[in-house]
């Protein structure tokens, strides 16, 4: 897992969910991954409402077809962050 | 802006020797579609990104190789052939994303197979190369 930028983190230029405590969940490149959160580059927001899409609904569409950029860059806070995967591993998951 | 030339041309040369045809205009992107009305088609759509395209390309020429494949093989190139890259990407379709590189199987002209980035990056060439050539035996047997 990696690209070949060997200074940054592992996840470094990797399309990513970015799970988080609340309704949200990011989908996008990650820049980077630090104490203070994650920083994310062409991302897309999906926010979990009662009655609509669940947020495995959303991740399974956006693993099949991938997503639209919405969001140029964003820092997802670490106090937020439950979990950060490759996008890539949903769908060999089975998602 | 784009690339220097000299810097994306080996990229270029990389797929057009595993016999894909570049579309370098919207025009040609037509025409091509026009064409791929019968049969399977594979569109590369190749990229700068050595995060991924590092390994799509080496994926797509790998898969070529494949006892079944897809009768035609084009490619256009994201931030270099904008033109081209916009229409090539109304074809594969409104609900798919633009992706790059990204990699699109069609049967009859219609996507029946889509590879984007997220599923390129992190991979290596073979990996990329088993994804489509499961594919091109479900889509292409028939064709090929």
């Amino acid at each position: 897992m990696g690209t070949f930028h060997h200074d940054t983190h592992p996840l470094h230029g990797i399309t990513c969910v970015v799970d988080t405590k609340g309704p949200r969940v990011w989908v996008g490149r990650v820049a980077t991954i630090d104490g203070t959160g994650v920083q994310l580059m062409g991302a897309d927001l999906f926010e979990e409402a009662p009655g609509g899409e669940t947020k495995a609904d959303f991740l399974a569409r956006v693993a099949r077809l991938g997503f639209w950029e919405r969001h140029g860059q964003v820092r997802v806070p670490a106090e937020e962050v439950v979990s950060v995967r490759p996008l890539g591993e949903l769908r060999t998951a089975g998602a | 802006m784009p690339y220097p030339e000299e810097l994306v041309a080996p990229m270029r040369q990389e797929i057009l020797r595993a016999g894909a045809r570049e579309l370098r205009t919207a025009a040609d992107v037509d025409a091509a579609r026009a064409a791929a009305k019968k049969g399977t088609t594979l569109l590369l759509v190749n990229s700068v990104c050595g995060c991924a395209a590092g390994s799509a390309r080496p994926g797509v020429v790998l898969a070529l190789q494949h006892g079944v494949r897809p009768e035609r093989v084009l490619t256009v190139f994201a931030g270099q052939d904008t033109d081209a890259t916009a229409r090539a990407r109304q074809w594969i379709g409104p609900d798919v994303p633009p992706s790059s590189p990204s990699i699109a199987l069609f049967r009859d002209g219609v996507l029946v197979h889509f590879v984007p980035r997220h599923l390129i990056e992190g991979r290596d060439g073979r990996a990329v190369a088993l994804e489509l050539v499961n594919a091109f035996e479900k889509h292409c047997a028939a064709t090929a």
